[in-house]
């Protein structure tokens, strides 16, 4: 049986001016339909390289990806990226920004159907009250909102985010991961999210893919995440599974893969 | 309603004077922020004056003081339209002749200067072929062009405008180019994942990201521009403020000469506030993140 997503004996090597770096070896991972997978480990193991390469904004020195068994090879909308620094145009409104995916994506549609669908993913994400505002007008959580409105405008068949929350303190995060956790429920999306924070993962994902760390980075463990859904922040604080699989993930993280700086040589 | 109307409104109602209360606090505060706008410059104004008149006092001065200034040059001060035929016009007519002369020039400039930028700002290979040259060239000051364009035109007024041309263009090239080159990589991504053809991302993304440093370039080219004219006219004659302020050096009018460089001062002035208020309002929030 294939898998919806396949990423395929991945490896990446960057030839720059202080010589070839080999970021990536040997990456295998399968996705499937509806699936939420995070992919965690330390800075600098290549984890955002992988989701480039995915989104098609990278090429591969080795190996492949596969979406509904076609290669892909270049960036589309069927691989909508929600980036790290959000990436909205500071000239464009909220809408525009939006609207600048949708009239391009969906162009297909009548101008009153895509209008409608601009303001549908605003809503998805409650950010209609703030249609007409710039991004340098609202928060930084605000701006992810609106990012991933763009993406999710997209209708894509994957999700790709770097690292979305990494940027927003600790509140506004926890706000928005329940934002996700509901668009992801009504979606059912396949998304595949970066990120460095443990909780984040356990929370959010279905299976966790854990790297090792670079030169040469590849995937260490993969963590199957067996929490019913929908899944609540409070509710999971003490619960067995939840604190089993966060100290799985903290283990392989702290005492199998530790950072590279702080490793005796 | 005037402030009038408030006191006998507030004296029939007797409302102890609870508008003029507020009134008053209000009007105080806003004449307050307006004194403190233009109460220093006024006051520089008239020490400078105060100086420029007491160190022109003595009597073998070679220069004017400012009331000999105003008494001397009156009719050029008070009536810039007057227009008795050949060189003898009032001062709005050379600084519109000059004015021109420097829109033709500088439009010119900004859209070869924006051109160029864009290829330049794109092309790792041209930005380091022509980046050097124009280093060079940029340094050359605005007269030495003027020999090698009358050379190669034969006639003062194409020359005139190729020396504002070369002189404005080459801060436009290289801002645009810096502005082309610092798009943020995460807007091309963008334009990648949504598709945007090459033409959609030129007017979509890259015009209105580089908007700002456009702008600065622009700025800095019609300051220099309106440096060159006044100097190209004082040497190839004819209407123009430039020549205009040779010409009264000529007939030994140093009152003349100073009026006209308040003149030159002040178009220099809105002209770099001009350029500046369309970047603004073409720039609306780009430069504001």
């Amino acid at each position: 049986m294939s898998a919806y997503l396949s990423i395929e004996g991945l490896g990446m090597t960057f030839t720059g001016a202080s010589g070839r770096s080999e970021v990536l070896r040997d990456v295998d991972l399968k996705i499937d339909r509806g699936e939420f997978v995070a992919i965690i480990g330390h800075s600098g193991c290549g984890k955002s390289t992988v989701l480039n390469i995915v989104a098609g904004l990278l090429e591969s020195t080795t190996g492949g990806v596969m979406l509904e068994g076609k290669e892909v090879n270049e960036p589309g909308p069927d691989r909508a990226v929600v980036f790290q620094s959000h990436a909205l145009l500071p000239w464009l409104t909220v809408y525009e920004n939006v609207a600048l995916a949708v009239n391009k994506v969906q162009a297909k549609k009548t101008p009153a159907e895509r209008a409608q669908w601009i303001l549908h993913n605003l809503d998805l994400v409650n950010m209609t009250e703030a249609k007409n505002k710039r991004p340098s007008e609202i928060s930084g959580g605000m701006r992810q909102r609106v990012g991933i409105a763009r993406a999710l405008a997209m209708e894509p068949k994957v999700l790709l985010m770097d690292e979305p929350f990494g940027a927003l303190d600790a509140l506004t995060r926890a706000h928005l991961q329940d934002s996700v956790m509901d668009i992801q429920q009504k979606l059912g999306n396949t998304c595949i999210m970066i990120t460095h924070d443990v909780d984040e993962a356990v929370l959010l994902a279905d299976r966790i893919v854990m790297m090792t760390n670079g030169p040469a980075a590849t995937i260490g463990e993969v963590l199957s995440v067996p929490l019913p859904r929908p899944r609540r922040r409070l509710d999971l604080v003490a619960d067995p599974t939840y604190i089993a699989c966060r100290t799985r993930v903290l283990e392989f993280l702290y005492a199998r893969e530790r950072r590279p700086s702080t490793q005796v040589a | 309603m005037t402030a009038k109307d408030m006191v006998d409104r507030g004296f029939v109602a007797k409302p102890k004077e609870s508008r003029m209360q507020e009134f008053l606090p209000v009007l105080v505060k806003f004449s307050g922020k307006v004194a403190a706008q233009v109460v220093p410059p006024l006051v520089v104004i008239v020490l400078l004056l105060l100086v420029w008149h007491l160190s022109t006092m003595g009597v073998k001065s070679n220069l004017p003081g400012p009331l000999k200034v105003l008494h001397g040059s009156w009719e050029l001060i008070t009536n810039p339209f007057y227009d008795r035929g050949g060189l003898d016009k009032g001062l709005f007519w050379h600084i519109s002749a000059s004015l021109q002369r420097v829109a033709i020039g500088y439009s010119l400039a900004a859209v070869v200067g924006i051109g160029l930028g864009v290829l330049i700002g794109q092309s790792q290979w041209a930005m380091r072929g022509l980046d050097p040259i124009f280093q060079i060239l940029r340094t050359v000051p605005p007269l030495a062009w003027l020999p090698l364009s009358l050379a190669a035109f034969r006639d003062s007024r194409p020359s005139a405008l190729f020396v504002i041309f070369i002189t404005a263009i080459w801060p436009i090239i290289i801002n645009t180019a810096v502005g082309i080159r610092n798009i943020p990589p995460d807007y091309r991504n963008v334009a990648r994942v949504v598709r945007l053809s090459p033409i959609e991302y030129f007017y979509k993304i890259m015009v209105p990201a580089s908007v700002p440093y456009i702008f600065t370039g622009l700025r800095i080219g019609v300051g220099l521009s309106w440096l060159a004219i006044v100097a190209a006219e004082m040497l190839i004659g004819g209407v123009g403020i430039g020549f205009f302020i040779w010409d009264a050096w000529n007939s030994s009018q140093i009152g003349d000469i100073i009026v006209a460089l308040i003149y030159v001062g002040v178009v220099g002035y809105f002209l770099d506030r001009f350029i500046a208020l369309i970047g603004h309002w073409v720039g609306r929030g780009t430069s504001s993140m």
